[in-house]
């Protein structure tokens, strides 16, 4: 207790050799430094290249999205993990990579480190992913896919069809209809699309 | 005396390679495969393309599985879900606006109609394709079952 308290005074004791000036602008300038780390390591963590850096999601869902419009298609325009996994916006970002901490929890002790177990738990997973895109409107879809420059005349008919009357209204949203457009689907007994 | 036989030995070695390397490349059956020999490689025919504006089409015999009249790119169809039962199932066809499966597809092989639809037709595409703009790999004479009957009918060789 003792050793605290003479941390304290020294703490709360105004400074001798700095002034005012040069302490503010230390400050500030460390601040600069370690809030550029921290998004700088933020943004690595948001490359596909660490999402994939473990097996677990390199020959799982890595190779699934690889055979989809998302990866190859005629444009070469694709979305890496983050942009449908990850908000732009950066408080829902932080609350995210929050909850991605459980991830590495489960990554330490192999909940998932295998096909089988990985199929076993797939479907838990993936209604996580649904509850999110639904809770926030399938945003990440839309971060691309805007709704309003979405030619219905150029759609394949049943796409117009739905997209004009469920979309447009506001009754449904990508996710509703679209499951399944990264990865394989899990055991979609009971669930409704 | 060994040397030269070694070296003859090479020289009909040599010219039996030779003579009998064309040979590797038999020219192919005009079948599937286009003008060519089997050995060489020749260029990919392009993938037809997707179907985007298709009418459903009329059937040329009874039995005929209907064609597909929409992309099926990346349909996912195993143990886990059927993307094809997603719209065409029972359930769900009348919401979905899709024919449904007809009740043949929910018999076993004893003819008895089953609740789902039944193992050995739950793979769509083994029957079913996509309507596309692909030319014919190879000439078919075939017609369809009205002009065998109007051919028979007017009296000539159907
Ligand atoms: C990084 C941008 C991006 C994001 C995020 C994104 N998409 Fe896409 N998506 C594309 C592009 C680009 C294409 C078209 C590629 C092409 O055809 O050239 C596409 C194509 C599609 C297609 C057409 C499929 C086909 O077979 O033609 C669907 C459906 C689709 N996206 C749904 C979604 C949904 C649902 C989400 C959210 C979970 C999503 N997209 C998120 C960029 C994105
Ligand atoms: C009511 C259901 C429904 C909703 C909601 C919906 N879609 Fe679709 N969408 C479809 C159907 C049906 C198709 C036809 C293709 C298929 O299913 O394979 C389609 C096709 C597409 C295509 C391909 C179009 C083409 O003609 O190639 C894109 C891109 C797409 N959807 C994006 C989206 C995005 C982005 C959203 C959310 C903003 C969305 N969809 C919401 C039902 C829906
Ligand atoms: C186009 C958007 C998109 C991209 C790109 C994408 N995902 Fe997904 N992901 C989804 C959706 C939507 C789900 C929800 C389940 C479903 O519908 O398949 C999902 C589900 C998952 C799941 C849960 C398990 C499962 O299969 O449902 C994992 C893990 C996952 N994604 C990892 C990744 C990784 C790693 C990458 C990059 C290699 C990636 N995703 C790229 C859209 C995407």
């Amino acid at each position: 207790m003792k050793w605290l308290k003479r941390y304290w005074q020294v703490l709360s004791r105004p400074s001798l050799h700095f002034s005012l000036g040069v302490l503010t602008l230390g400050g500030f300038l460390a601040g600069i430094v370690f809030w550029g780390g921290f998004n700088t390591a933020l943004e690595v963590t948001n490359t596909e290249q660490f999402c994939v850096s473990c097996h677990e999601m390199r020959d799982n869902v890595f190779e699934e999205l690889k055979d989809t419009v998302h990866y190859t298609n005629r444009s070469g325009v694709r979305a890496v993990c983050s942009d449908c996994h990850v908000p732009h916006e950066w408080t829902h970002k932080i609350a995210r990579k929050m909850q991605a901490s459980k991830e590495v929890w489960g990554w330490i002790f192999g909940t998932i480190n295998t096909r089988e177990k990985f199929e076993a738990k797939r479907r838990e997973l993936a209604e996580r992913e649904w509850r999110r895109f639904k809770a926030n409107d399938s945003l990440e879809c839309r971060n691309c896919h805007e709704f309003d420059s979405m030619d219905f005349t150029l759609q394949e008919p049943r796409a117009a069809e739905a997209h004009s009357t469920a979309l447009g209204g506001g009754d449904k949203t990508c996710i509703d209809c679209h499951k399944g457009i990264a990865h394989e689907l899990p055991d979609m007994s009971g669930v409704h699309r | 005396m060994k040397y030269r036989l070694v070296l003859i030995l090479g020289l009909v070695l040599a010219a039996w390679t030779w003579a009998e390397a064309p040979g590797l490349s038999p020219s192919s059956p005009e079948g599937l495969r286009p003008a060519g020999t089997l050995g060489e490689t020749t260029p990919a025919t392009p993938i037809p393309g997707d179907p985007r504006e298709v009418e459903r089409e009329v059937r040329n015999y009874p039995e005929q599985p209907p064609v597909i009249p929409h992309i099926i790119r990346g349909y996912q169809v195993d143990k886990r879900f059927n993307r094809c039962l997603d719209c065409h199932s029972r359930e769900s066809a009348p919401s979905a606006g899709a024919p449904m499966v007809s009740v043949t597809h929910f018999m076993d092989r004893d003819g008895q109609v089953r609740a789902a639809v039944s193992a050995r037709r739950y793979f769509c595409t083994q029957c079913h394709v996509p309507q596309t703009d692909a030319e014919p790999m190879v000439d078919s004479d075939f017609h369809s079952i009205d002009r065998v009957l109007q051919e028979a009918a007017e009296g000539g060789q159907p």
